[in-house]
């Protein structure tokens, strides 16, 4: 009988090494649960999150069928905690996501084309580094008013600049690998070779750098939302339901206690993943 | 060394430029007004008010005049407190800001590095493993989850501490808003610290030093730390700034009457002036900041030329 052997590619070694971590394992369950309960929690819970109910107001956890408690108002705290993490996830994901082909896109042309373009480009990051941005996101969102995708853009026009760096310096090594000279001298475009050759090979960094972007863009936005300039009510993201529960904390401290849990376990699992994902894809790293 | 400084002061001009530029154009966009109150004002008496604080001239030229002024370190009289220049409002309340903030980042740095060069000489020991995992639960918990939940605990159930206020700088109130600013930062260092400590530990010099028979706290002390530290030193810049927004919340919640708290009062009564001298102020804060953390890094790091 004669057995096939399979070539072990990078990303099925990156694979495997991810599924040895344990942490990595734990986080990416814990996380699976926590999108789920995201996404169809708000239909299984028993309350809508923005009902009002006059005769459970403050009820204590496990009381009056509130699981996780109610509010000043009688609203279903678990409820409220789903529609939260789904505000706050899908924030995390779309900001994280501008800032992904911002700074993918600027820094592989960068890096690229090199010389003046990359100078010039590079340059415009070093001064909007040291820009106090969260100051200017507190500016832009009391000039304009605080809406949903104005967060989105700002907080995704602020996450961009070191992923352009990370990329700018990728693409600056693989522009020197044989496989992009043999694709110059094959004639193909510039354009074709950023988006063919370097960006694929971009992928380990980029997705390692993207998972650890998504807990900070969830932070960032969760600290507008503290500071009374984020989501507006009726809706909560899991920053106005701690800035409330921070409120109301001597009268109730499960409004308090249980998003905190929440919005921590989240922050654990992202970065537990992101980490697992570094050390699966770059091993010399360790 | 000097023309290294002068090369770093030239690109901090276009930054300071942009962030001044922005600023200025931002808060003139914002709908609103500082003067609006509660009755309308009659059109001559609203004439009167912007004449005399310039806002009736062109938008170009009102900027040229804040720009130049800016220039002589005239950031122009606040809007809100009639009789208050934008410098005394930022001269009354930094102090507050910076006891807590220098407090925070000196206790962050000596408990971080500690455990940091304790968890490295133990590697996979159960001191590293204990500081590992409480520095990488620390890393997620933000300062808007610690402060609150520590004034749960300190000031409303075990009523030890005071829940907020500033007391005149009484230790008993800068308890709790240094160690929540601490906190993260802790874990930061202490991780940066541990990485850096093994590395080095791993190095030949460090093997040579403990060859020659020299005691385990004088090679730590006198030759590892040194190297073992640089990319802490190059940390601090930006962790001076994630100071100053932590700061933001901390004020808040400890009800603190220093920079961070006036900024999102000013920022939410449209006292343009006074914005836009806090957004400078912060601005060249990091701009200086970072350009001691690169000189620190120089002198550590013999290797680095001042190029």
């Amino acid at each position: 009988m004669e057995r096939l052997v399979r070539g072990r590619s990078l990303w099925d070694d990156a694979g495997r090494r991810l599924l040895r971590n344990r942490a990595a394992v734990a986080g990416m369950m814990m996380l699976t649960l926590l999108v789920l309960l995201a996404v169809f929690g708000p239909f299984l819970a028993p309350y809508a999150y923005d009902q009002v109910n006059k005769t459970d107001t403050w009820a204590p956890p496990l009381t009056h069928g509130h699981l996780l408690g109610a509010d000043a108002l009688g609203r279903d705290l678990l409820a409220r905690l789903f529609i939260g993490l789904r505000v706050s996830m899908a924030i995390g994901l779309v900001a994280t996501f501008v800032s992904l082909v911002i700074g993918v896109a600027w820094g592989a042309v960068a890096g690229f084309l090199g010389g003046v373009v990359d100078e010039v480009m590079m340059r415009v990051v070093d001064v909007l580094y040291s820009l106090p941005f969260i100051f200017f996101v507190i500016l832009l969102m009391v000039t304009f008013g605080s809406n949903i995708v104005l967060i989105f853009v700002a907080i995704g026009a602020v996450q961009w600049l070191t992923m352009s760096r990370i990329v700018r310096g990728q693409t600056l090594s693989l522009k020197q690998k044989e496989f992009v000279e043999a694709s110059r001298a094959a004639g193909l475009t510039q354009g074709a070779i950023i988006l063919n050759h370097i960006v694929p090979n971009l992928l380990g960094p980029v997705v390692v750098y993207a998972t650890l972007t998504i807990p900070e863009v969830i932070l960032a936005e969760s600290f507008l939302s503290f500071l009374g300039l984020g989501v507006q009510p009726p809706m909560d993201s899991l920053g106005t339901l701690i800035a409330g529960g921070a409120q109301d904390m001597e009268l109730a401290w499960w409004l308090l206690v249980f998003p905190s849990l929440t919005m921590v376990l989240t922050l654990m699992c992202f970065n537990f993943i992101g980490d697992g994902l570094r050390d699966a894809i770059d091993p010399k790293d360790r | 060394m000097l023309r290294f400084i002068g090369r770093r002061l030239l690109v901090a001009i276009p930054t300071l430029f942009l962030v001044v530029t922005i600023a200025f154009f931002m808060m003139r966009a914002a709908p609103g007004s500082p003067f609006a109150v509660d009755r309308k004002l009659s059109p001559e008496i609203e004439r009167n008010i912007l004449a005399r604080y310039g806002m009736n001239r062109p938008l170009t030229e009102q900027y040229l005049v804040y720009v130049g002024g800016v220039l002589h370190g005239d950031f122009g009289p606040s809007l809100k407190y009639k009789d208050k220049t934008v410098v005394q409002i930022l001269e009354e309340n930094y102090k507050v800001s910076l006891v807590v903030g220098g407090a925070a980042i000196i206790l962050a740095a000596v408990v971080g590095m500690a455990l940091g060069v304790l968890a490295a000489l133990r590697q996979n020991g159960w001191i590293d493993i204990g500081v590992m995992g409480v520095a990488i639960v620390g890393v997620c918990i933000p300062t808007f989850v610690t402060a609150p939940l520590l004034v749960l605990l300190f000031g409303s159930i075990l009523q030890v501490l005071p829940n907020g206020g500033w007391n005149g700088g009484a230790p008993q109130n800068l308890v709790l808003p240094i160690t929540v600013l601490a906190l993260p930062q802790i874990a930061i260092i202490s991780r940066l610290t541990r990485a850096g400590m093994i590395e080095v530990l791993h190095s030949n010099y460090v093997r040579t030093a403990r060859a020659k028979g020299l005691p385990t706290h004088r090679i730590v002390l006198k030759h590892a730390l040194r190297s073992a530290i640089l990319p802490l030193v190059s940390y601090l810049g930006p962790a001076c700034a994630g100071l100053l927004t932590g700061s933001l919340v901390v004020e808040q919640v400890f009800d603190l009457p220093g920079l961070g708290k006036f900024f999102v009062i000013s920022a939410l009564q449209r006292d343009y002036t006074v914005v836009m001298g806090m957004v400078i102020f912060y601005a060249a804060l990091v701009v200086f900041l970072n350009l001691v953390a690169d000189l620190l890094y120089a002198l550590l790091d013999p290797r680095v030329k001042f190029s």
